[in-house]
């Protein structure tokens, strides 16, 4: 089964999400910031990065470009979770190289079909 | 899937008062015309978290309020907007919003709405709009397109050649299409290069999708929301005259190569009943305050290191033990006192995971001061030292009302109005410090500030007036000062809004004392005044005096012992419908005989034989008959109630070294016993 990160620096939405996750069989590796992911992902293999974007020490965008630089992660999905109800940030982030984004409030259904909209 | 979000509740409330937290003291140092960004960044990320975890976890009437707040913050953040002090202040007041909605969810209590909705009023009159920003700009699906009336779509995508690179596959979005009705897929090489020439990374195949379905085009254009950017996409109606008979359906075939996949993981068993279960469970214990503590890793880590330390020493103890030889009785007794170490090593590290600096009790000062010093007029500088102190969580949750009052006294009757200050000379601003250290086993709380100080002769005046002292009374400074403490004492001319009501500072004294610590005030006219407390570090151990009694060992708390001495014969006295007394100096105190309150046989019961202990609780003195003194040693208390019963005099036990189990002595309670029984016991005494 495939192994997901998910880098948050809200304790309640990264348990809601890797919950969620879990019970639906993926292994999932947690994050408190961008800073941490990258070095996560660095020492793992993942095939799919969900991350904030608002986040102190490395924001999600900033994360989303380390880990397209990196050769094991230049394909690999990688979405966004926004409350940003503009484009803006889904724009940047695409720029970025995000595969995708989810805008929060999400449930854990929603949560779940877009994940295996990139995994399926 | 049904997930019970409930279970994330605690986690994000006590998260969003954390978040709170970081807000308040950041908006603190945000002064106007100041513009940070790394203050700002923070305090919308905290706002920006609220909101985002509130609108998830379903508490509406938090996400509506925390999008305003949010969308003022963005506007100060990308310095649309100036940082004002009426910016600030109705920041501030919409962290107290936030915090009592949050409050009212987790005590499931009402909060304040009225409160609520002018703050969000003013929050909007700033953004000079009224009403629209609440609405929720979710993005709304826009159907820009028509409505079907067709029998579908023609789609024609030509995803450009970095697509790919995003990490999003244009198989994978035909598969979405697919759910969404029947498909003919037309393949495009044409873009296809020589093998040479072809870049693993890149895409060249583009699409010409026929999609036979009745939904809206916007639901389609919803697929390739996230690569609108990295294609061209061109929608169009299907007219029955494109739909061409001879091109069956090339659905099988997609299902054949591409899709078979999806169905297989299409339905993961959803795992993990019981956690479900287990999570429900858990959630039914109230959401409290109490419920969980945050330790540091480091002290966990030094925990599970010295449980190895002490697996090793058991371990070695053990072999020794199997194979015992007399000639080894010096290596083990090494092993004995290294196991000795270790224990109180691990004790030592059990305790400080309770510990927490602090600054948990002293966060809210910076606020406290910024609010009181405004509404009184008065220009106060807080000065906070010591702030990594650490102490008992318990005592610090119970320590944090006494502060705020003496907090709250320092300021309404300490610190003067500028003006005062001026003419005496003083700086206009006057200093409040706030001071933490750790001294023996205590900890030493300090509240100074350099104001007026307490006026001996308005005191004193004040004591007699209300009878606490006879005019002709001569006091040292120490025992002025000590009055303001007495029950219904307050010399403030006019009661004000915020302190002194006459109800206070004995109140004050009760708490401390409650916890077994003591709080002193010195004070110089003109100059300021110092409040000393100091408390236990811990609830959970304490200095234990031991006392014989008969065969009994009981035990007296070293904080409430004052002396001990040897009676005198002639300083005995039993008065005459009263109690046994004994002259101490100028104090006469009730002795008590604790062998009578244990019923007990004692070794001696000629007071002169024994020994008596002076203790203070409830603010007076009374001397325990006592046989003998045995020695001092620190004790884990534990409660008597939930492990037999409650007993008057007693306030708990403990397990000696040898494994006896020896009472702890209710100082307070004996002294109300004291004053109870004085009347009854007299003719047993006379």
């Amino acid at each position: 089964m495939a192994t997901i990160l998910t880098v948050d620096d809200s304790t309640s939405m990264r348990q809601m999400v890797s919950f969620t996750l879990k019970q639906s069989g993926f292994d999932v590796v947690e994050a408190a910031d961008g800073a941490e992911g990258l070095q996560k992902a660095k020492s793992g293999k993942f095939n799919l990065i969900i991350t904030d974007v608002n986040m102190p020490k490395m924001d999600g965008i900033t994360l989303v470009r380390e880990l397209r630089a990196l050769p094991a992660y230049k394909f690999a999905p990688i979405l966004l979770l926004t409350t940003e109800a503009g484009m803006d940030k889904k724009k940047e982030g695409k720029e970025a190289g995000a595969t995708g984004w989810l805008v929060k409030p999400f449930n854990p259904d929603q949560l779940l079909s877009t994940i295996k909209k990139v995994l399926g | 899937m049904g997930i019970d979000l409930s279970q994330f509740h605690a986690t994000f409330l006590e998260e969003s008062f954390e978040g709170l937290d970081v807000m308040e003291s950041s908006l603190l140092n945000l002064d106007a015309g100041d513009s940070d960004s790394e203050t700002v960044n923070t305090i919308f990320r905290s706002a920006h978290s609220i909101k985002g975890g509130s609108a998830t976890f379903g508490f509406d009437n938090v996400a509506k309020f925390t999008h305003v707040l949010e969308t003022l913050l963005d506007e100060v953040r990308s310095e649309e907007r100036e940082v004002t002090q009426s910016i600030v202040n109705a920041l501030l007041e919409s962290v107290d919003c936030v915090r009592s909605m949050l409050e009212a969810q987790r005590d499931e209590s009402d909060y304040d709405e009225a409160q609520v909705k002018s703050v969000q009023d003013r929050l909007e009159a700033i953004l000079g709009n009224s009403g629209s920003v609440a609405e929720e700009t979710v993005d709304e699906v826009v159907s820009s397109g028509s409505t079907n009336n067709s029998e579908g779509w023609l789609i024609d995508f030509k995803p450009h050649l970095n697509m790919i690179q995003t990490g999003n596959d244009p198989v994978r979005i035909i598969r979405e299409i697919k759910s969404l009705g029947l498909l003919e897929v037309k393949t495009s090489f044409d873009k296809l290069p020589d093998l040479s020439e072809m870049n693993a990374e890149d895409c060249y195949l583009s699409w010409e999708i026929e999609l036979y379905s009745d939904v809206d085009e916007s639901v389609v254009r919803e697929i390739f929301e996230w690569v609108e950017d990295e294609c061209d996409l061109v929608i169009s109606p299907l007219s029955s005259e494109i739909k061409t008979e001879e091109t069956s359906p090339v659905e099988e075939m997609l299902t054949a190569t591409e899709v078979a996949p999806v169905q297989t993981q299409q339905n993961p068993e959803p795992v993990v009943e019981p956690e479900i279960k287990k999570a429900v469970k858990k959630r039914t214990k109230p959401v409290g305050e109490n419920a969980s503590i945050r330790v540091g890793i480091d002290k966990v880590d030094e925990l599970i290191n010295l449980v190895g330390e002490l697996v090793i020493t058991q371990s070695m103890l053990g072999e020794m033990g199997r194979n015992f030889d007399p000639s080894n009785i010096e290596k083990m007794m090494d092993g004995l006192a290294q196991l000795e170490r270790h224990t109180r090593e691990l004790q030592e590290s059990v305790m400080r995971i309770r510990m927490l600096p602090i600054s948990f009790a002293f966060n809210r000062f910076p606020r406290l001061v910024h609010d009181l010093s405004s509404k009184l007029g008065k220009k106060i500088e807080l000065k906070l030292s010591g702030e990594a102190t650490e102490l008992d969580k318990t005592v610090m949750e119970k320590i944090g009302d006494p502060l705020v009052h003496l907090v709250r006294n320092s300021l309404d009757h300490g610190l003067e109005t500028p003006d005062i200050r001026k003419a005496a000379g003083k700086p206009e601003t006057g200093v409040l410090h706030l001071n933490a250290y750790h001294k023996g086993g205590s900890i030493i709380i300090e509240i100074s500030d350099d104001g007026a100080g307490l006026n001996k002769e308005k005191i004193r005046s004040k004591a007699v007036s209300s009878g606490l002292i006879a005019e002709d009374e001569i006091l040292t400074d120490e025992k002025i000062y000590d009055l303001i403490f007495q029950p219904g004492f307050s010399t403030a001319e006019a009661v004000s809004d915020l302190s002194g009501r006459g109800v206070g500072m004995d109140v004050v004294r009760r708490n401390i004392r409650e916890l077994g610590g003591a709080v002193d005030i010195v004070s110089k006219e003109g100059e300021g005044s110092k409040i000393t407390i100091r408390l236990p570090l811990t609830l959970a151990i304490m200095d234990g005096q031991l006392v014989r009694v008969g065969n009994e060992t009981y035990i007296i708390p070293i904080v409430s012992i004052i002396e001990s001495l040897q009676a005198k014969k002639e300083s005995i006295n039993k008065i005459v419908d009263q109690a046994e007394v004994y002259k101490l100096r100028d104090e006469y105190i009730n002795i008590v005989r604790l062998y009578e309150i244990f019923d007990l046989q004692p070794e001696t019961t000629d007071v002169t034989n024994g020994l008596l202990v002076m203790v203070e609780g409830e603010g007076s003195k009374i001397g325990l008959f006592v046989d003998e003194l045995l020695g001092q040693q620190q004790v884990v208390i534990k409660s008597l109630e939930t492990n037999y019963r409650r007993i008057e005099g007693v306030s708990g036990a403990t397990i000696l070294g040898d494994g006896t189990v020896a009472m702890i002595l209710d100082v307070p309670g004996l002294v109300v016993m004291s004053r109870a029984k004085s009347s009854v016991n007299e003719d047993k005494v006379a």
